[in-house]
């Protein structure tokens, strides 16, 4: 009964979702509250104001991109507020807030805009504007820039430190007990150090089924996998390679890596299959970043690479439509011809 | 053959509507290695330009005498001769410049432009006609190099001109070596990625999308991938004179 009309004849489709973009992109936002608010906890109030940078610099990029091009404006859809915040979660406290604004600038005109907007671009804003930034500014990016955790409720301005990632496997180096790890109280960007809040974010957004749970389990599966067999081989010991493994899964950028950035809608793959895919995928470069490579951490590179692979991706995991004839008998047909 | 066309159009041709490097995507590969900064990219610009002129004339003067079958090779040994001769040259007088441009300086021997020219211009219209085109071509590709190496450098290095002073030294000595835009070691620092090459890519698309707009206002089809008659070599195409489209071919050879 619509409208009082017994029946009523239309186009489909007929069922409709309440959900929209807006709303997706909100859900995200309520997810990574919590680990905006443990980095504030740790990293003091000055994450706020980098945060705000960067959110406030997307939105007024995004708005001034659609203008100039003239399209409809699409600021209303927070998706520009969520590629801010991400980007902020991925920027160490002390960072230059000019570098912040630029990060910004870059992850919506160059990355998405250009490329036609929400939902067209090929790689992940935000990882793309990281990886931008840290190539060209590495010094404030990244290397003995890092503020201790919990230093700005000293008296000194800022304790700078090395990341666990940086520390592990070094002479006499301290480094955070486990405990420490999964609360966060390790030094690292912004979002990421704070393994629970992570934890709590993406659970929320499977339980909303905003996102799928089989790209953050491929991708922390696999390389978890890799991990146990690189922590055995160093260490000759099983209880020793799950420590290994731990403290690899909660250190850098790999939770936020894998439940907020490869789990973008527009830079992965559809599929289930392919989802699988892109998760061992980014997996295995991660892992082999960090075991083999001369940068500590590999998460955004990692997305990236498997961000450029989705169109492939797809192609080899397109379900084939039932009833549809074999592809040799295709083939012989074309030679028929 | 090439419709009958007015020097000055076979000339301005070369800087928008058939620029070689941001519409015809030809000599891809010097373009993003050399445009690091101005002045390499006007040295490399203007080095390019007296081969492609020198090597444009001759090939037309022989474009009766080569047979076609072997022409690609003819065309290889003109153009490597005149490569030759300014690389001395430029090693006699710009020294500085050799050294920066390094391998890139013989490499006009291979650059998809000169012989881009040669086959599609030089080899079938009158000297004066070819040497033209090469001009308008060498300029066309200069400008574009000279665009993409005055963002490169503000934005990754924070100078503008930097290094000219060895460029002109051919006329005299310059006490005046370019401009410092972004200064060391102040609250910012230069974007380092753009002297690298994932922004020399950056710069290459943007200017490549600008130059498509500017010649669409114009009045020319704009560059898109596929769908042969928006190229714009479109009316110097062997296959679209004959009626064909070189995306049917590739599907045959797919198939």
């Amino acid at each position: 009964m619509v409208n009082g009309k017994k029946l009523v004849v239309s186009a489909s489709p007929h069922l409709r979702t309440k959900t929209t973009t807006t709303k997706i992109m909100l859900d995200v936002i309520i997810a990574l509250i919590p680990a905006l608010v443990a980095s504030v906890i740790f990293f003091g109030p000055k994450t706020l104001l980098v945060t705000a940078v960067t959110v406030a610099t997307a939105v007024l990029s995004e708005y001034i991109a659609r203008k100039v091009m003239k399209r409809h404006n699409t600021i209303g859809d927070l998706s520009a507020v969520v590629t801010g915040l991400i980007l902020a979660l991925n920027l160490p406290v002390n960072v230059p807030l000019w570098i912040a604004a630029i990060g910004s600038v870059v992850a919506i005109i160059v990355v998405k805009q250009f490329f036609g907007g929400i939902g067209q671009n090929f790689a992940n804003p935000a990882i793309t504007a990281r990886i931008v930034l840290l190539l060209s500014f590495a010094t404030h990016m990244s290397g003995s820039e890092w503020v201790a955790p919990l230093s700005w409720l000293g008296k000194a301005d800022a304790v700078t430190t090395a990341t666990p990632l940086a520390l592990y496997g070094k002479e006499g180096a301290v480094i955070p007990t486990l405990f420490d790890m999964f609360i966060g109280n390790r030094a690292g960007s912004l979002g990421e150090t704070c393994t629970v809040a992570l934890l709590i974010g993406g659970i929320y957004l499977i339980a909303r089924k905003v996102i799928s749970f089989k790209i953050p389990v491929a991708y922390l599966g696999s390389f978890a996998l890799i991990m146990l067999i690189a922590g055995f081989v160093k260490e000759d010991s099983v209880g020793a390679a799950l420590e290994y493994t731990a403290y690899q899964l909660m250190s850098g950028g790999l939770m936020l890596g894998a439940f907020f950035m490869a789990t973008d809608y527009s830079t992965s793959p559809i599929n289930t299959d392919g989802k699988y895919i892109f998760g061992v995928g980014c997996g295995i470069i991660t892992a082999l970043i960090r075991l083999f490579g001369s940068l500590p951490e590999g998460v955004s590179f990692a997305i990236l690479i498997m961000n450029l692979l989705v169109p492939h991706i797809e192609k080899i995991t397109t379900p084939k439509p039932f009833g549809t004839p074999k592809k040799e008998k295709k083939a012989k047909e074309a030679d028929a011809k | 053959m090439a419709e009958k066309k007015s020097l000055g159009k076979e000339f301005r041709k070369g800087l928008i509507a058939e620029n070689p490097v941001l519409r015809l995507v030809l000599g891809t590969c010097p373009t993003l290695a050399t445009s690091t900064s101005v002045a390499n990219a006007l040295g490399m610009g203007i080095a390019a330009t007296l081969v492609l002129i020198c090597s444009n004339i001759v090939i037309s003067l022989l474009r009766k005498v080569i047979p076609s079958k072997v022409r690609i090779p003819a065309y290889i040994v003109i153009i490597a001769s005149f490569v030759t001769i300014v690389q001395m040259i430029v090693k006699a007088f710009v020294p500085a410049l050799d050294e920066s441009l390094g391998v890139f300086l013989p490499l006009i021997v291979v650059n998809c432009i000169i012989l881009g020219r040669a086959e599609a211009f030089a080899g079938k219209n009158p000297v004066i006609a070819s040497a033209v085109d090469g001009l308008g071509m060498g300029v066309g590709f200069t400008m574009a190099l000279c665009c993409m190496g005055a963002v490169r450098e503000i934005l990754g290095a924070g100078t503008f001109l930097a290094g000219i002073k060895d460029l002109l030294a051919v006329f005299g000595d310059f006490s005046f070596n370019g401009f410092t835009i972004i200064p060391e070691g102040g609250a910012i620092s230069p974007m380092l990625i753009f002297i690298l090459a994932p922004g020399g890519f950056f710069t290459f698309g943007i200017l490549m999308a600008c130059a498509n707009k500017l010649a669409e206002k114009k009045g020319k089809p704009r560059a898109e991938l596929g769908g042969c008659q928006a190229c714009p070599m479109a009316k110097n195409c062997a296959l679209l004179a004959d009626g064909k489209d070189c995306s049917e071919e590739k599907e045959d050879k797919a198939v």
